[in-house]
């Protein structure tokens, strides 16, 4: 299935009160990619004689599909470079890196991890917000407990898992259940948003408060459901050009196609919001 | 030689105190050399996890409920997941030490398999068997009621899994190099084959048994990727205290480091108990 | 040679008139080694089954133990069929090599296993079991573990234990290939008593031909899997077939009544001794130990010296052995090189000598 056609189907499923949102978001990234098509063929011909080179970027997990892309069209365009990714847990790249892991850039899934990299003075100027993401619940497919809010999370036999509320889904998700003023006991607090993803694809939960970009990558192994608490825990991805960046230019240039317009479509595909 | 001593053959390496202290004085440097380096290697990053161990905030850390809500958890699912080695792992060792039959070489590699097995796979592997959707698991729901993961017994079933291979591969070199004719000393005797294992091969490989069930203990006890993979993580039920150091790591590593530690010391003086215990009791 | 004591006892062994004691056919098979005898014998008589290393008797000993399947052949004891019966059920006791007590258990514990397997209660399984070691001379040793027995000791543990279960077939893999030669004389004469007191059947397995026919009423002798002489101890030792034989159970065994260090044999020769012992005994050597002379040797320290005349000859291998007759009627083995330097023939004179230090006499 081709991720238009996906999105696509997203679209019609969307009912309720997300919905204003979600179409907001929709119509801006479409306007958007119209400008961007433009923009970047110019920029891609003025640049690929200067830039040549490795770059490395360290990046949140969530950020895998659409960086995968821009990295491939980052080289297209500039031939003479190479992108190499290192995906994890935005922790422990932060704490690679704090570490004198060799990066070039830093794309974090929230600021707080960003601010260990920046703390430490291992990041060159302030770090920009360059999307957003938000909570969706991901239920079985078909949605069959009829799950439709947050509150309906706190029905008793309903097995929920959150993200630990040390990593930055988990904590994006008590941001939301306070803003509700709901309590949710859930059978576990996973280490990572894909694990808690996988709970509800091998169906062993029922139900999961994930980021709507994972939603988004499973498919249609799961279902999404918006909530509309999700608005008060909109999670910033910032990313930064890295102190010891031993390719300084290439990793400029990198950065400014995921922040471009092009970029934001690219990322906006896979269901990140605009900064 | 006796048949006494072919016995204490099968309680393992145990050499005397003169052997030892000629084996000290004639260390060639060869030798010496790596094998200083190999035991810096090993202890060198525990001496740092002590030398970095935030021990001005140790009181409070060690005295909040959650580490120990952990630490019991931890202490009662290894022991919990031992026993059930025990129970099963050990017939099954002696089933592949005894029994000739086909595919034993096969059987035996299957069993050591989760030895090599990144552990998150085989959490995920005991979720595809036993989760609640599992090929058997859906079953035990359907049937009983019982689905395992996100609860204590999940965490049990994960960790028997991650250190029964551990327990039977040491049964079973115990139970190899035992002398199988005792058995049949017994049967001669009018034992079934049940009653010779029972009363004369397992007092026999009891050492070796002890030591299997030390080890899949400590494996145990340290498991993290199929606990959390199999089981989740919630404090109480299925946080152990390998699940508490590496959820606390993502955001203060002080907190991770005086887990570890108290971790690490109540391995060290159960395991130190025991073979005091031992060394007390042959 | 001379009648050993045990010709008398028991002619050939046959099962009893109503089925009674042991008749076999075994035959195993373990890759190309295959064994095939047959046995027969008669409640009280004990059984030897001698031969080389390798030769199957421990497999036979096994097969009848019923830890070996049979390939073949058949097994009745006291007229029941044993075959397939596994061991736990058969009504067969046996000694092993090592006698494999258990170590973890008493000497007690050892021995009422065996009771405690076939139903008896912890207490009367215990109370028999003290009997036995009463018997065996160890009831002082009842609570001690098999590692600080001696090994004499632990050899009657190990068959007060077999006889605990009042078995109709008793086995004995090498009763007495553990002990040091000092302890071995004693075992042996006491097991001898055992032996003679055991109303059934006995086999027991050996390499040593004086164990075998100290203990034994027939020897049966195997050889690569199949039997190559049975009979009478003194008829083997007359007759060997095989080389193997001649030189196993060529052995030099009397009877006689013991006077401090000198042993009267029954045909009046005096043999002197190392052991110091009074009463009937029994005085063996090999053949080996016999040195002939042409004439009667003067400087020799030899206190064994008798006038004997060669009865016959005959050769094994690169060994001869010539056959005695005169004061003392005995075996001796040489060289083909020094029977010729005697001028050794049928008829000659000849001195013997045997050292003291080579002969080994033991209680009758």
């Amino acid at each position: 299935m081709t991720r238009s056609a996906r999105r696509t189907r997203r679209m019609l499923r969307m009912t309720g009160a997300g919905a204003a949102v979600l179409l907001a978001v929709s119509a801006c990234s479409s306007s958007d990619s119209d400008d961007s098509s433009k923009d970047s063929s110019t920029r891609g011909s003025a640049a690929s004689d200067e830039l040549s080179g490795e770059v490395t970027v360290f990046a949140a997990a969530s950020l895998k599909e659409s960086f995968t892309t821009l990295g491939e069209r980052f080289e297209k365009e500039h031939p003479d470079t190479k992108v190499t990714f290192s995906f994890g847990g935005s922790d422990s790249l932060a704490a690679s890196i704090t570490g004198g892991a060799p990066a070039d850039v830093f794309a974090a899934a929230s600021p707080k991890t960003m601010k260990i990299v920046t703390d430490k003075g291992d990041a060159v100027g302030t770090p920009a917000t360059f999307v957003r993401n938000q909570l969706e619940i991901a239920t079985l497919p078909g949605n069959p407990d009829k799950v439709s809010s947050l509150k309906d999370l706190t029905r008793s036999g309903l097995k929920v898992v959150l993200c630990d509320r040390t990593v930055p889904c988990g904590a994006a998700a008590q941001k939301a259940l306070d803003a509700g003023g709901l309590k949710l006991t859930p059978v576990s607090y996973e280490q990572d948003v894909k694990s808690a993803l996988t709970k509800v694809v091998l169906k062993e939960a029922d139900a999961a408060v994930v980021y709507k970009t994972d939603v988004r990558a499973a498919g249609d192994k799961v279902e999404g459901v918006e909530f509309p608490e999700s608005a008060k825990a909109i999670n910033d991805y910032p990313i930064a050009l890295l102190k010891n960046a031993r390719n300084a230019e290439v990793a400029k240039a990198f950065i400014a196609l995921v922040r471009s317009a092009e970029g934001q479509k690219v990322l906006g595909g896979a269901g990140f919001l605009e900064p | 030689m006796t048949p006494l001593d072919e016995t204490g053959a099968a309680a393992g390496p145990r050499t005397g105190g003169r052997r030892r202290r000629r084996a000290r004085g004639g260390a060639p440097p060869p030798l010496l050399l790596p094998a200083l380096i190999g035991l810096a290697f090993l202890t060198l990053p525990l001496l740092a996890l002590l030398v970095r161990a935030p021990w001005r905030s140790m009181p409070d850390l060690l005295t909040s409920a959650e580490v120990w809500q952990a630490l019991q958890l931890s202490l009662v699912c290894a022991t919990a997941a031992t026993a059930v080695s025990l129970v099963i792992g050990v017939p099954l060792a002696w089933l592949l030490a005894r029994v000739e039959f086909p595919g034993r070489g096969l059987v035996r590699a299957l069993v050591t398999l989760p030895l090599v097995l990144p552990p998150v796979v085989g959490g995920v592997a005991l979720l595809m068997a036993l989760g609640r959707n599992g090929v058997v698991g859906h079953w035990l729901d359907d049937w009983f009621g019982i689905t395992l993961p996100f609860t204590t017994a999940g965490v049990v079933v994960a960790e028997a899994f991650v250190a029964m291979p551990f327990l039977v591969i040491s049964v079973e070199g115990t139970l190899r190099a035992a002398d199988p004719r005792y058995e049949e000393a017994a049967t001669t005797l009018g034992a079934s084959r049940f009653t010779a294992f029972r009363r004369v091969t397992l007092p026999l490989i009891a050492p070796g048994i002890a030591a299997g069930a030390v080890l899949a203990w400590a494996r145990a006890l340290g498991e993290f990727g199929a606990t959390i993979t199999f089981a989740g993580n919630f404090p109480s039920r299925t946080q152990t205290m390998p699940l508490a150091v590496y959820l606390a790591l993502q955001n203060d590593p002080e907190a991770a480091i005086a887990l570890s530690l108290v971790l690490l010391a109540m391995s060290i003086a159960v395991l130190a108990g025991l073979r005091d215990r031992w060394m007390a009791a042959s | 040679m001379t009648d050993t004591h045990k010709s008398a006892r028991q002619a050939a062994g046959s099962p009893g008139p109503a089925g009674e004691g042991l008749d076999a056919r075994l035959v195993v098979e373990r890759g190309a080694f295959r064994l095939d005898v047959a046995l027969t014998a008669a409640p009280g008589d004990v059984v030897a089954l001698l031969g080389p290393n390798g030769a199957g008797k421990t497999t036979a000993l096994r097969a009848l133990a019923g830890l070996l399947p049979l390939a073949d052949g058949h097994l009745r004891l006291d007229g029941a069929e044993l075959d397939r019966t596994p061991p736990e059920s058969r009504p067969v006791g046996v000694v092993f090599q090592d006698y494999l007590l258990f170590p973890h258990l008493t000497a007690l514990d050892n021995v009422a296993f065996g009771p405690r397997c076939h139903g008896a209660s912890k207490a009367e399984a215990r109370a028999q079991a003290a009997g036995w070691l009463d018997r065996m001379g160890l009831a002082g040793h009842a609570s001690v573990k098999p590692r600080r027995l001696s090994g004499g000791q632990a050899q009657r543990v190990a068959l007060a234990r077999a006889l605990a279960t009042h078995p109709r077939l008793l086995l004995l893999d090498e009763p007495l290939a553990a002990l040091d030669a000092r302890t071995r004389l004693d075992v042996r004469a006491q097991l001898r008593r055992h032996l003679a007191d055991f109303e059934a059947v006995a086999v027991l397995v050996t390499h040593d031909p004086l164990d075998a026919m100290v203990l034994a009423d027939r020897l049966v002798v195997v050889e690569d899997g199949r039997i190559v002489q049975e009979g009478a101890p003194s008829d083997i030792a007359r007759h060997p077939r095989t080389d193997y034989i001649a030189h196993l159970v060529g052995l030099n065994l009397y009877r006689g009544q013991a006077l401090g260090h000198t042993v009267h044999v029954d045909g009046g020769a005096g043999i002197t001794t190392v052991e110091d012992l009074t009463g009937p005994v029994f005085v063996a050597f090999p053949p080996s130990a016999v040195t002939l002379h042409r004439d009667r040797p003067t400087g020799s320290s030899a206190r064994n010296l008798w006038r004997c005349e060669v009865a016959g000859l005959e050769t094994h291998g690169d060994r001869i052995r010539a056959d005695l007759t005169g004061e003392l009627p005995l075996a001796a083995d040489l060289t083909t090189v020094a029977a010729a330097e005697l001028g050794l023939h049928p008829g000659a004179t000849v001195w013997a000598t045997v050292k003291a230090a080579q002969t080994h006499a033991y209680p009758a």
